[in-house]
């Protein structure tokens, strides 16, 4: 190996010499001396350098580990010695809660919206009661999928596949495709699990414009672009399966999707994402209650279409970046629904047929604050407007007379560690013309089994 | 033909100019400066090295936000520590950046504790210990030579992910490897007087870095790991040290220092702020002066300074 050294030093000076040298006769007798050396030597670097790499090869694992005594070699493998290591991994989230208001709960409604008579709205029945329990199971599938799914077991022990969706993570190119039962990836709660809302229910702008929470069964794609700029995409076809579409077994899609959303850093101790969403929903005869003249609810039919724009920003600030101690948090969406198409008015009585066109919109802004390790303290205010709707022969019995339903929500809430949190929450709900409701609620939430990670 | 061949050409292109930043430089997500700082020394200026966290954030508690999905998405390596200290955020960072490359098994995602021997491993699993690391502590990066051992095998994994660089990695590697060990050598030799003491941590953070000093850790003031002290708690470890006195309470700078203050000012004991990580303190500013800086505020603390 060193007479490999003085060879190449040879060479090395023998180019810049070569400059020196005065004459051309003097270049090409050097040059056929460096040809010539290089010619006797070529064929024994050759053998040399294949030596070289492969003591190289060699010695790259010997020489690093530390003549001092290591810590330890490398721990064996531990692998589970049956087949359940390859079960998937399970979490469940236990959740309760309390619920006190000042008006009776079954009748309640967000005046100006008509809604389906099954809609998860307003605080739901008093007293003490289980919220839902949460089943998640998540693994990979193979190499290229992985799938997860979330059972939701009731209150009233019925069973619901929240989610159920398989995922591709091989395609690269920052895309990924997803296949099953998931919330659509619309404004920035929709996607989001109920366990990680902040406060107990979701805002009022949700409940009347996206069935508080919108899944689907269908397909989604997401791309995130290939920039540092954080950009994401994602486009989404589904059958439509809830309000504001109704499932109505056609072949093509019944709901269609689009997102955009983007995000970054502000220096260490922020950061934010704002994004716009689109989905547009088919229905077929669904059924609203909808709330006439006389002040008393009808069923109506709705057939047409719906589409729900959704402009969503959150600012999330901590001390240099650290939110163990204090953190704080700010968010607000905006939603806005067109709905197109006909209604018919008081199906089994009058059973009135005309056309429908409203233009909803709603908006809310929370803030939490964690003041100090374990407390958080949120505040959350909002407002609809139903807009004036176009009944066309119905417009009779039917119009509205601008009432804003509003809510103001404060809530304190206490983790004892990331697995656990217990919340009072206290609303003045003004949702419901003429009866304001003062709701209170006690709620627990706890986690366990696998570890979640959770999206920003 | 002819225009058939031209329209291809010209679909092509903007694929081509997508195709274009394949950079020639490797480009290295590091979830922890530590990490960050070593594929710096292995790759220098083959690499392009991106840091997730600061030595001020607690690396357990970070979240997966949209400027480090976007930075995972271009990623060709990502160098973690595992061993379930970033479970709260990397797995939903993964799968949201759609980068096969690094996904969990690929060559592009390197986890630094698969490669020492970890201490602490729970015989039993239940978050009534708090929060216990199934795989065991993973705050590996405290003991100098758990460093070389993940330095060995990163340099490997960038000889594998970059062959045209092959020599280069190779080079550095053996070269970081020779300076590692001859400083390992000096920082065991100057810390020889800490071999014994009796120490008090904030985090069970420090373990590896007992164990390569001979320190020994009579209490901690996590009640539970990741459990915030109590004020009955931190009486309970004031109370034991009457029998078993320590030379010195021992917390990470990302910490909070009012519990390890707390207990400095009512035991009478020096409270030591170490780096933990590159960045930790204004000596850290690189692997060398991390434990530089950690041996000497340790060695200060010993000797009776109070070492902030």
């Amino acid at each position: 190996m060193h007479r490999l050294l003085p060879a190449s030093i040879a060479l090395a000076l023998a180019a810049p010499l070569s400059a020196l040298a005065d004459t051309s006769a003097d270049i090409t007798a050097m040059r056929q001396e460096i040809d010539a050396l290089r010619a006797s030597y070529e064929a024994r670097l050759q053998a040399l350098e294949q030596r070289l790499k492969a003591t190289e090869a060699a010695a790259a694992t010997p020489a690093t580990p530390p003549p001092a005594p290591p810590p330890a070699a490398p721990p064996p493998a531990t692998v589970a010695a049956s087949g359940n290591g390859f079960n998937p991994s399970i979490s469940l989230i236990l959740s309760g809660l309390y619920t006190h208001t000042s008006q009776d709960p079954g009748k309640y409604g967000i005046t100006g919206f008509p809604l389906p008579g099954d809609a998860e709205i307003g605080p739901g029945p008093r007293g003490l009661g289980l919220t839902e329990s949460e089943l998640g199971l998540a693994a990979s599938v193979d190499p290229w999928w992985r799938g997860a799914a979330n059972i939701s077991i009731h209150a009233d022990n019925t069973l619901e596949i929240e989610e159920a969706y398989v995922q591709t993570t091989a395609l690269g190119n920052g895309l990924s495709l997803k296949a099953g039962r998931f919330f659509a990836n619309v404004g920035y709660l929709n996607p989001q699990h109920s366990h990680t809302w902040d406060f107990v229910d979701n805002p009022l702008a949700y409940q009347a414009m996206l069935g508080t929470q919108y899944g689907d069964d269908g397909l989604q794609a997401t791309w995130i672009a290939p920039i540092d700029q954080y950009v994401e995409l994602s486009a989404e076809l589904g059958r439509g399966r809830s309000f504001p579409g109704t499932d109505s077994g056609r072949n093509g899609a019944g709901m269609a999707a689009f997102s955009a959303h983007t995000g970054g850093d502000i220096g260490d101790s922020s950061s934010w994402r704002a994004g716009l969403s689109v989905l547009n929903a088919k229905a077929s005869a669904q059924r609203l209650s909808t709330l006439n003249r006389s002040g008393s609810l009808v069923d109506s039919a709705f057939s047409g279409s719906t589409r729900v724009w959704v402009a969503d920003a959150i600012w999330k600030w901590a001390p240099d970046g650290n939110a163990t101690r204090t953190n704080f948090k700010l968010q607000g969406e905006y939603l806005r629904s067109r709905r197109n198409g006909s209604l018919v008015y008081d199906v089994d009585g009058a059973d009135s047929a005309g056309a429908y066109g409203a233009t909803q919109s709603g908006w809310y802004l929370q803030g939490i604050y964690q003041f100090m390790p374990h407390w958080r303290v949120g505040l959350r205010t909002e407002q609809l407007d139903a807009g004036t709707p176009d009944y066309g022969v119905n417009a009779g019995a039917l119009a509205g007379d601008g009432f804003r339903p509003k809510k103001n929500t404060l809530m304190l809430d206490f983790s004892a560690s990331e697995f656990s949190r217990v919340r009072l929450q206290f609303a003045r709900d003004q949702a419901h013309e003429g009866a304001s409701d003062n709701q209170l609620f006690l709620q627990y939430q706890m986690s366990l089994g696998a570890h979640g990670a959770h999206s920003y | 033909m002819n225009t058939r061949i031209r329209f291809a050409a010209l679909l092509a292109a903007p694929l081509l100019m997508l195709a274009l930043p394949a950079h020639a430089t490797l480009r290295v997500f590091a979830c922890e400066p530590e990490w960050g700082a070593l594929a710096h020394e292995l790759g220098a200026s083959d690499v392009d090295v991106t840091v997730a966290t600061n030595a001020i954030q607690d690396p357990h508690q970070i979240q997966a936000r949209p400027s480090l999905i976007a930075r995972a998405r271009n990623a060709d390596l990502v160098v973690c520590t595992g061993a379930e200290l970033e479970i709260g955020w990397l797995p939903v960072l993964l799968q949201q950046s759609g980068n096969a490359k690094v996904q969990s098994g690929q060559p592009g995602n390197f986890a630094a504790a698969d490669y020492v021997r970890k201490l602490d491993v729970p015989s039993r699993l239940d978050r009534a210990q708090g929060d216990v690391h199934a795989a065991g502590n993973p705050h590996i990066q405290t003991d100098p030579r758990n460093i070389a051992l993940v330095a060995a095998a990163l340099a490997q994994r960038l000889q594998q992910l970059d062959p045209t660089h092959k020599a280069d990695y190779a080079t550095r590697g053996a070269d970081f490897a020779r300076r590692w060990q001859s400083a390992i050598t000096g920082w065991s030799a100057k810390a020889a007087p800490l071999k014994g003491l009796n120490v008090v941590s904030q985090h069970k953070a420090f373990v590896y870095l007992y164990d390569w000093l001979g320190l020994k850790e009579v209490a901690v003031l996590e009640p539970k790991p990741g459990v915030e002290p109590t004020a009955s708690h931190l009486q309970q470890v004031l109370a034991s040290l009457k029998g078993n006195p320590a030379r010195m309470v021992i917390y990470a700078a990302y910490q909070n220092p009012r519990p390890s203050e707390w207990l400095s000012r009512n035991a009478g004991i020096p409270a030591v702020k170490v780096a933990f990580t590159v960045g930790g303190t204004d000596g850290a500013k690189d692997l060398f002066g991390l434990f530089d800086d950690t041996v000497s505020r340790l060695l200060a603390a010993a000797a009776g300074g109070a070492a902030r």
